[in-house]
């Protein structure tokens, strides 16, 4: 189980991130009743490990990501972090969403600080961070430029370079590239994908895209309709986590990916939705 | 569009520009005579000129053109300062905004203009009633576009800052207040225009200072072209509160990008 990301097999496998027995519920649009939109789920991330959730829109990915970044309180169950039960935001946990967030009145330098700056850390130490990021992403030459001169792909690059900058244990990710084209989409996922090895960060990525899936991760959950619950685990075992460019050629991806549809029912709930596309 | 093909089009622009005032000033010039109107109903430019120098002379134009500019800016600042600090109090906490909002609207409802006899007998012919009702007047345009441009910041800026921890007034001076740059100058653009009407009703209802007095002095004598002379000034300083306005704006909001359509106005 453990031979996919057993980088240092002597090291004992940390919990970073763990959800136990969340359900959250929200006052429906009477305001009398309540929905639920997640249902007792568990699951824990391993140091290091990157996990993919997936499922039908509106099952509670994106509530599940709140609650692992302290934004929301859970109805029931906790999220925890390195052991420690989250009751707000901490310092362990990022997050990047499909909108780059970049601030228009602040420079790439300064969007890039953003994080650092909030958390107090000292301007020298924030701008060698920022710009050891940059150059790592090959803006170096952007820094000084305002976010509206940028491309969508290096925008949403400045906003990992962001993201990564507050140095992380856990990366939250809901969907970040699904706002780009498909090639720039590439790059960005094998940038990520480079990034979450060599730094060894543990990451949550929310995603539609099933090849994205099974590209970058360690393991994939598949989400229920709502309430959302984790119905299936699906474990990736393939090489090159590092490179979902490479990974995406090797014949097994579609194996994994056909499997994942076969879990979220896509022919089954094509056929059932009256409005669903093309015949 | 191409920037040859834009500085073209200004250069065409600025030509017709120049050719509308210059038809215009020889419209003013020579077209009451050429319709028969009196010069005590529209007096020419030559005499509006004539007039200018004269009041400049002997009846302290620059005095009074100081009194209205002093007052405008007073009026002015105070009332952007007032405007924007209540938008972002009631934008920041919607309960205030639900209980005053009735309030507010009727008071905006309420033709401020309206107020100005109430405030000169309150503070008799003094600058003071004339500053009020600018304050007045500018407040409600800025207030609504600050609690506007507040109550709109994207949430999840505002959980992207929490996420790092930001505290209440961190979000606020490095999010919520930077946002509502753009529509707080909107607002003080308009703001800019309407102290200078504030204070000019202000200046006709009661007092013998600032160009409105020079406006009903003028009046009372049948002085035409002194009318004009005062009209003339008054939209003078319009315009250059307004040009302030635009200068400041530009200067802050440095980083937007640049429009090709309407940023002359």
């Amino acid at each position: 189980m453990a031979s996919v990301a057993a980088s240092s097999p002597l090291a004992v496998p940390v919990t970073r991130l763990e959800y136990r027995n969340v359900t959250m519920r929200f006052a429906d649009r009477s305001g009398r009743g309540a929905l639920t939109a997640i249902r007792n789920v568990s699951f824990s991330i391993r140091d290091g490990e990157v996990v993919s959730l997936i499922g039908p829109s509106g099952c509670g990915k994106s509530t599940l990501l709140n609650i692992g970044s302290g934004l929301t309180a859970p109805s029931e169950g906790a999220a925890f972090v390195d052991g420690e039960r989250v009751a707000g935001p901490n310092a362990q946990v990022a997050f990047m969403l499909q909108k780059d967030l970049l601030l228009p009145w602040r420079t790439i330098l300064e969007n890039v600080m953003f994080g650092v700056e909030i958390q107090g850390v000292p301007l020298a130490e924030r701008r060698q961070r920022a710009q050891r990021l940059l150059s790592s992403f090959n803006l170096a030459e952007f820094s000084g430029h305002y976010p509206h001169h940028l491309s969508g792909g290096m925008r949403q690059r400045v906003a990992l370079a962001r993201t990564l900058a507050v140095d992380p244990h856990v990366l939250l990710l809901d969907e970040p590239f699904s706002a780009v084209d498909a090639q720039t989409r590439m790059v960005l996922q094998r940038d990520l994908a480079r990034t979450l090895k060599q730094a060894g960060k543990t990451a949550l990525l929310i995603t539609h895209d099933l090849s994205e899936a099974v590209t970058l991760s360690d393991r994939v959950l598949v989400m229920s309709q709502r309430p959302g619950t984790v119905i299936d685990e699906i474990v990736i075992d393939l090489p090159q986590r590092d490179d979902p460019i490479a990974r995406r050629h090797l014949p097994k991806v579609n194996d994994y990916v056909e499997r994942l549809m076969d879990r979220l029912d896509i022919v089954h709930a094509g056929l059932e939705q009256p409005a669903g596309g093309a015949p | 569009m191409s920037s040859d093909a834009r500085s073209a089009a200004m250069r065409k622009g600025t030509l017709a520009s120049v050719s509308l005032l210059v038809i215009f000033l020889a419209a003013w010039q020579w077209g009451p005579d050429l319709l028969g109107i009196p010069t005590f109903i529209v007096p020419p430019l030559s005499m509006v000129a004539r007039e200018f120098v004269h009041a400049w002379q002997f009846d302290h134009l620059l005095f009074h053109t100081a009194v209205t500019v002093g007052e405008v800016l007073a009026g002015f600042i105070l009332g952007s300062l007032l405007g924007a600090v209540i938008g972002y109090l009631l934008g920041m906490s919607p309960t205030a905004e639900f209980a005053l909002s009735p309030y507010i609207l009727a008071l905006q409802i309420a033709p401020k203009v309206a107020f100005a006899p109430l405030f000169i007998l309150w503070m008799g012919f003094t600058v003071y009633p004339k500053i009020l009702v600018a304050i007045l007047i500018v407040f409600f345009p800025v207030m609504v576009n600050v609690l506007t441009a507040v109550r709109g910041v994207d949430p999840d800026l505002i959980n992207l800052a929490r996420s790092f921890k930001a505290t209440r007034a961190q979000i606020f001076w490095k999010v919520e207040f930077p946002t509502s740059m753009p529509p707080m100058f909107a607002g003080l653009r308009i703001g800019s225009t309407l102290a200078v009407v504030g204070v000019v009703v202000g200046e006709l209802v009661g007092g013998n200072q600032g160009l409105g007095y020079l406006l009903s002095f003028g009046e009372g004598q049948a002085d035409t072209p002194m009318v004009f002379v005062s009209i003339v000034m008054l939209t003078l300083v319009g315009g250059i509160a307004y040009l302030g306005v635009i200068i400041a704006e530009r200067h802050v909001l440095h980083y937007l990008p640049t429009r090709s359509d309407g940023q002359n106005l």
